[in-house]
This record gives structure tokens, C-alpha cells and sequence, in this order.
């Protein structure tokens, strides 16, 4: 395991009698890799290398194992994120109730592209796949709050008041 | 019976908590006459009279593809020295579906009454729920249910006072659609990336690390401590007696009232539309329906006279009921947009195991970008037909092999495009 240059700190978990109970629910270890991976997210913001390393020794798997692992979920980011998370949905349901120039609007006002992060560190846009949502369609989700019926009127008001 | 439904005689039963405040609480689900049917089983004859009664009540899986539930108990081997596990598949990802939301948000006990019920069927003594990682509120309401049960003693050792026992854990996905597919979802709940398996085997005999796995629709659970309390005889007698139930189905798209609707399977399509969604938004006109989700084929509105909500009527007419997602455009939907829309959601979902099935979707978005933009030619209208006949082509269920690819995503893929492209062809020959 290369642990030398950037990526020299170690991580550990705040609280080890969690990750205990945690792997006590499983029948194996590597089982345990998502809700590790959650957990991790919800202590540092993202997934960074030293994590992937520990939570490798922590479920018996190469460090490659786990990258191979985080890489194909969405949810799962190895690099920093906005304070707001704003994803809009794209999908047909909302793509028919008026969803198609969001995305368009909201990259303008705050000059990023899809995926990425104003300079700030104040907020990222996402276009993403069907929320399970579409009862509210167009929608817009900001970290884990849905915000329904979204208008670019409405977006404008809910960029200020998160300003 | 025939699938013609009487909305004044149904009486709402996955919903009929619903609205009241505390509907998630095991208080109000307790005081509607809840776990009595636990109890029931308990107390009765044991796991195979349980099976059997949920076969004879003819419960066809609510998760998209149909499959009777009692029958896939009975694939369970008896005499496997192994665990063996039940899944609550809660991933709820196909685009226009939100009714296992509804069903967790407001009535997690009935759900997780069905998950006991399940688990003591199949002889198992630990569940879990996968729900969808996007699901923040819902898995937070979860885990209050599933504290209150273990508190009440509906869960862990000795429930009830029986010598039964039962562990559920809430497992929270992390964002992939592949991973409501249930080997997917097997891989993805092992820890690795959510890669469907090649059958056989089917999880039954081999699943969650290697055991005899159960996975089961979170609405199909939630149908089960009802048809053990009043009886599959009764269940049976709600629609179409082959796919029989109370059914809930989500109207999204252009329709003036969208939501989740409970009614009886075999409900008619234009019921739901214009008398519970309250008709077409505008006062447009209906130009197309998606049935069961963007994997369904599409219907035109000639298409949806006289169709029934049922899994044959909807096979009558080749397509599906599906997640019974119901997506309505109206008459200004461009249909290609909307085509164009269906296959960048899959080139975003295909997990990428299968040429066909990871290069396809790709060269489905590129010809459709094109006809779109209005650059393209009446070949390319040949070359979708030929790209999804190379992605879903060839199917052989019997065989448990789906087209050129490893799971039904390549078909899901395939039809509904196909079926844009076959009934819109007037539009689609437009664009150039
Ligand atoms: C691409 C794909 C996605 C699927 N997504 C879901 C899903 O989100 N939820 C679900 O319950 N079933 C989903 N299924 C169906 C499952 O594979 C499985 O059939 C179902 O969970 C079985 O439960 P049931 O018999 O109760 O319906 C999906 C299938 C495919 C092919
Ligand atoms: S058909 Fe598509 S989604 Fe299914 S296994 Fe193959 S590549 Fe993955
Ligand atoms: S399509 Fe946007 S939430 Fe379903």
C-alpha cells in the first residue's frame, strides 16, 4: 500500500464503537463497505484516499478493491463539494413539466458548468437521473430537501435565500 | 372476474392509513388492527401454510417484472445447511415511479410487517432493507420504525413470545439505477459495484454471498399481512383473478393532479388519467402514454382506448405494467425530445458489463442528437431499429437469457425506443 507523499495521513473514524456495531450487522466484512463509505462521507465531505485505505484494512480488501467500488456510484464523490449540493433532475417526467432549461439557467447565474463547484465552495450543480419524485416534478434537490414545481423564478429565489 | 373496476365498492388498503398524521408510527399502525397477522402466523400452522395461502392468492411481484411471490418461496431450498436471507428491495429508481417512497414515508409498518411475515415463510432470521441512497428522509423514518419494532418485541429474539427470530438492517445504496436489479442489487449489498449476475442460478438457490436469497418489492411486501388476515380468497377477488390486488399507480408527466393512486389491478387507463389525475394538463390533448416506466413500451392515445391497468392487458397490446410508473404527454411533447431523453438516461444507467448493452445506448443518444437537431437521415431511422435489435434482441426467458445482454436492463433499453421510433414515425421522418 503506497502511503508515502500526498497521502501520508492516516484516517480514522471518529467513533470506532460505530464502525464495530456496523460490521457486527453484517455476516461479512466487506458487506460493511457502503455504510463505512457513508459514514466516512458524513466525517470528511468526500472520499480521499487515506479513507480508502483505511476502510480497505477495516473490510479485508485491496485498496483497489474499494476505488473500483466508490467509482461507480454516484453518491460517492473523491473530490471536495459545495456547502449546497443543487442536483436538478433531468428525466423525462420532469423534462415534460418544464425541467429542460434549468440546468441552463442556473450554470448562467452562477458561471460553472455541470458537475462543478463555484469558487467559493458555496455550491455545485448535479444534473442527475429521476429522484423518485415526479408527483413534484420539475425537481430540484439541495442536499437532501426536495424543493418542487421548480421555475427559474423560483430557482432565483432559492439561490438568494441560500446565499 | 374481468378487470373492470368499482371505485365506489374499492376501499383503499396499501393506503388507507395514509392519511392520518401518525400513519408511520407503530402506535397508528398498531391501533388500524396492525401485526395482528403476524401474530396470526405465529400462532398458526407454520411457514408452509403461509406459503401457501400467498400462492393461492395469486400475488404477482410489484417490483416490475411480475413473478408470482408464492412460487418464488417455493424455489427457497428447504434442506440448505446455509442462512438463508431476505431482501426488501427499496431502490426505487425507475424514472416516473415513486409509490415505494409513499409506502415508506407513510406506512413503513406494513411493509416491515410484510418483511416478517416473508422471512418466517422462507425460514430466515436476517432482512434487510436496500433503499435507494437518495432516500434520506425515508431511510430516517425506517430506522424509527424498525427501533419501535425490536422495542415492541415484533423483532429480534423470541418475537411475540414464539420461538421465532428475526435481524433487519437498513442498507442505504449509494446512486446507481442498475442496482434495483436484483442480482445487481446482490453485488451492490456484498460491497462491490452493482454488476447483475449471469443466470442461473437464481438468487433463490444462490444470492446474498452464495445463500438462498429472497428479493422481494417493498409494495409487494406491504400486500401480504392483508391477504393473511382476510384471506386469499378475498385478495384474489380484486381484478383480474391471474395478477390479482390492490394496486398503487403513479401518474406523472401532463396530467393536472399527479401522484400515487391506490386501485384495484385492471383498473382502466383512462380512469386513472382523467377522473384520479384529473385530466390533461391545459386542457391539451393526449398524445402518449408510457405505461410502466421509461423500460415500458410506449402507447399512443388510439393506443390506451379500452386498456385495462392489468400484466395481460398490458401484454395484449406489447408492453408492460411494469413499476406501473405512468408517464402522460401531451400533445406538445416532441417525441423525439422524449426519445432522446429515454436513451440518455439509460447510456447513464447501463452499467457497462455488455458491448451491446454500454456502446449501444451511446450510439442511441449520438443518432438521436441528431435527428433532433434535424441533421440526420432516414438511415439512421434503420440504424435504431438495428442498434436495439443488437441490445434487446433474441430473448429467451425460458432460458433466463435477455436478448444479447446479461440482464432485462438491455431490453428495457430496447423496447421503448423501438416503440418511439414505430408508432411516431410521422415525427421522426420530420426532422429530416
Ligand atoms: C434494470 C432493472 C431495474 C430494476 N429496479 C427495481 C427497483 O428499483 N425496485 C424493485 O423493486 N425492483 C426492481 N427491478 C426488479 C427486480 O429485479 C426484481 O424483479 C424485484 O425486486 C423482485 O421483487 P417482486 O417480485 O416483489 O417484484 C428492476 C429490474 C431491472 C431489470
Ligand atoms: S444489460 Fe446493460 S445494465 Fe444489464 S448487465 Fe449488461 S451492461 Fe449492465
Ligand atoms: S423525473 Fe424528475 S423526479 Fe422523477
Amino acid at each position: 500500500m503506497n502511503e508515502k507523499g500526498a497521502n501520508d495521513q492516516t484516517f480514522r473514524f471518529r467513533n470506532p464503537s460505530q464502525v464495530e456495531n456496523i460490521l457486527s450487522q453484517y455476516p461479512d466484512r466487506r458487506s460493511a463497505l457502503l455504510p463505512l463509505l457513508h459514514m466516512a462521507t458524513a466525517e470528511a465531505g468526500y472520499i480521499t484516499q487515506p479513507i480508502i485505505n483505511a476502510v480497505a484494512r477495516i473490510v479485508e480488501a485491496h485498496p483497489s478493491e474499494i476505488m473500483e467500488t466508490v467509482s461507480f456510484y454516484s453518491m460517492l464523490h473523491t473530490a471536495p463539494k459545495g456547502e449546497f449540493i443543487l442536483q436538478i433532475c433531468q428525466t423525462l417526467p420532469c423534462s415534460i413539466r418544464g425541467a429542460d432549461n434549468l440546468v441552463d439557467h442556473l450554470c448562467e447565474r452562477l458561471s460553472i458548468q455541470p458537475g462543478e463547484t463555484t469558487k467559493d465552495g458555496k455550491f455545485t450543480v448535479m444534473k442527475v437521473e429521476c429522484l423518485g419524485a415526479c408527483d413534484i416534478a420539475p425537481l430540484v434537490q439541495v442536499n437532501n430537501d426536495h424543493h418542487e414545481k421548480m421555475t427559474v423564478e423560483k430557482l432565483d429565489k432559492l439561490l438568494k435565500s441560500l446565499s | 372476474m374481468t378487470g373492470h373496476s368499482d371505485p365506489a365498492r374499492f376501499e383503499p388498503v396499501l393506503t388507507r392509513d395514509v392519511h392520518l398524521q401518525d400513519s408511520h408510527t407503530l402506535r397508528t399502525y398498531v391501533k388500524g388492527g396492525g401485526y395482528a397477522s403476524l401474530n396470526k402466523i405465529l400462532k398458526g400452522g407454520g411457514p408452509d401454510d403461509v406459503t401457501q395461502e400467498i400462492k393461492a392468492s395469486n400475488l404477482r411481484g410489484r417490483g416490475g417484472a411480475g413473478f408470482p411471490t408464492g412460487k418464488k418461496w417455493e424455489f427457497v431450498p428447504k434442506d440448505s445447511p446455509k442462512p438463508k436471507y431476505l431482501i426488501c428491495n427499496a431502490d426505487e429508481s425507475e424514472p416516473g415511479t415513486f409509490k415505494d417512497r409513499l409506502i415508506m414515508n407513510k406506512a413503513p409498518h406494513r411493509m416491515l410487517e410484510g418483511m416478517i411475515i416473508a422471512s418466517y415463510a422462507i425460514d430466515c432470521h436476517k432482512a434487510f432493507i436496500y433503499i435507494r441512497g437518495e432516500f434520506y428522509k425515508e431511510y430516517k423514518i425506517l430506522e424509527g420504525a424498525v427501533g419501535e419494532a425490536y422495542e415492541a418485541n415484533l423483532l429480534g429474539e423470541n418475537i411475540s413470545g414464539s420461538d421465532y427470530h428475526l435481524d433487519v438492517v437498513i442498507h442505504r445504496g449509494a446512486g446507481a439505477y442498475i442496482c434495483g436489479e436484483e442480482t445487481g442489487l446482490l453485488e451492490s449489498l456484498e460491497g462491490k459495484r452493482g454488476w447483475p449476475r449471469i443466470r442461473p442460478p437464481f438468487p433463490a438457490v444462490a444470492g446474498y454471498l452464495a445463500c438462498p436469497t429472497v428479493v422481494q418489492n417493498v409494495e409487494t411486501l406491504a400486500c401480504l399481512p392483508d391477504i393473511i388476515d382476510r384471506g386469499s380468497g378475498w385478495f384474489k377477488s380484486i381484478g383480474p383473478e391471474q395478477g390479482p390486488g390492490p394496486k398503487l399507480f403513479c401518474l406523472s408527466g401532463s396530467v393536472n393532479n399527479p401522484g400515487v393512486y391506490e386501485a384495484p389491478m385492471g383498473v382502466p387507463l383512462s380512469e386513472l388519467i382523467y377522473d384520479f389525475g384529473g385530466g390533461i394538463d391545459g386542457g391539451k390533448a393526449l398524445k402518449a402514454v408510457l405505461p410502466g416506466g421509461v423500460s415500458s413500451a410506449v402507447l399512443t392515445a388510439e393506443g390506451i382506448e379500452g386498456l385495462n391497468m392489468d400484466f395481460e392487458s398490458l401484454a395484449a397490446r406489447h408492453t408492460i405494467l411494469g413499476s406501473a410508473g405512468i408517464i402522460v404527454m401531451d400533445e406538445s411533447v416532441n417525441m423525439v425530445n422524449a426519445c432522446l431523453n429515454l436513451a440518455r438516461f439509460f447510456a447513464q444507467e447501463s452499467c457497462g458489463q455488455c458491448t451491446p448493452c454500454r456502446e449501444g445506448t451511446v450510439w442511441l443518444v449520438q443518432i438521436l442528437t441528431r435527428l433532433f437537431r434535424g441533421n440526420a437521415q432516414r438511415k439512421d431511422i434503420d440504424l435504431i431499429l438495428d442498434v436495439t435489435e443488437n441490445i434487446g434482441g433474441l430473448s429467451d426467458l425460458s432460458q433466463g437469457s435477455y436478448g444479447k445482454t446479461l440482464c432485462p436492463f438491455g431490453e428495457a433499453v430496447a423496447w421503448p425506443v423501438r416503440s418511439f421510433v414505430e408508432k411516431f414515425q410521422d415525427e421522426f421522418a420530420a426532422t429530416f
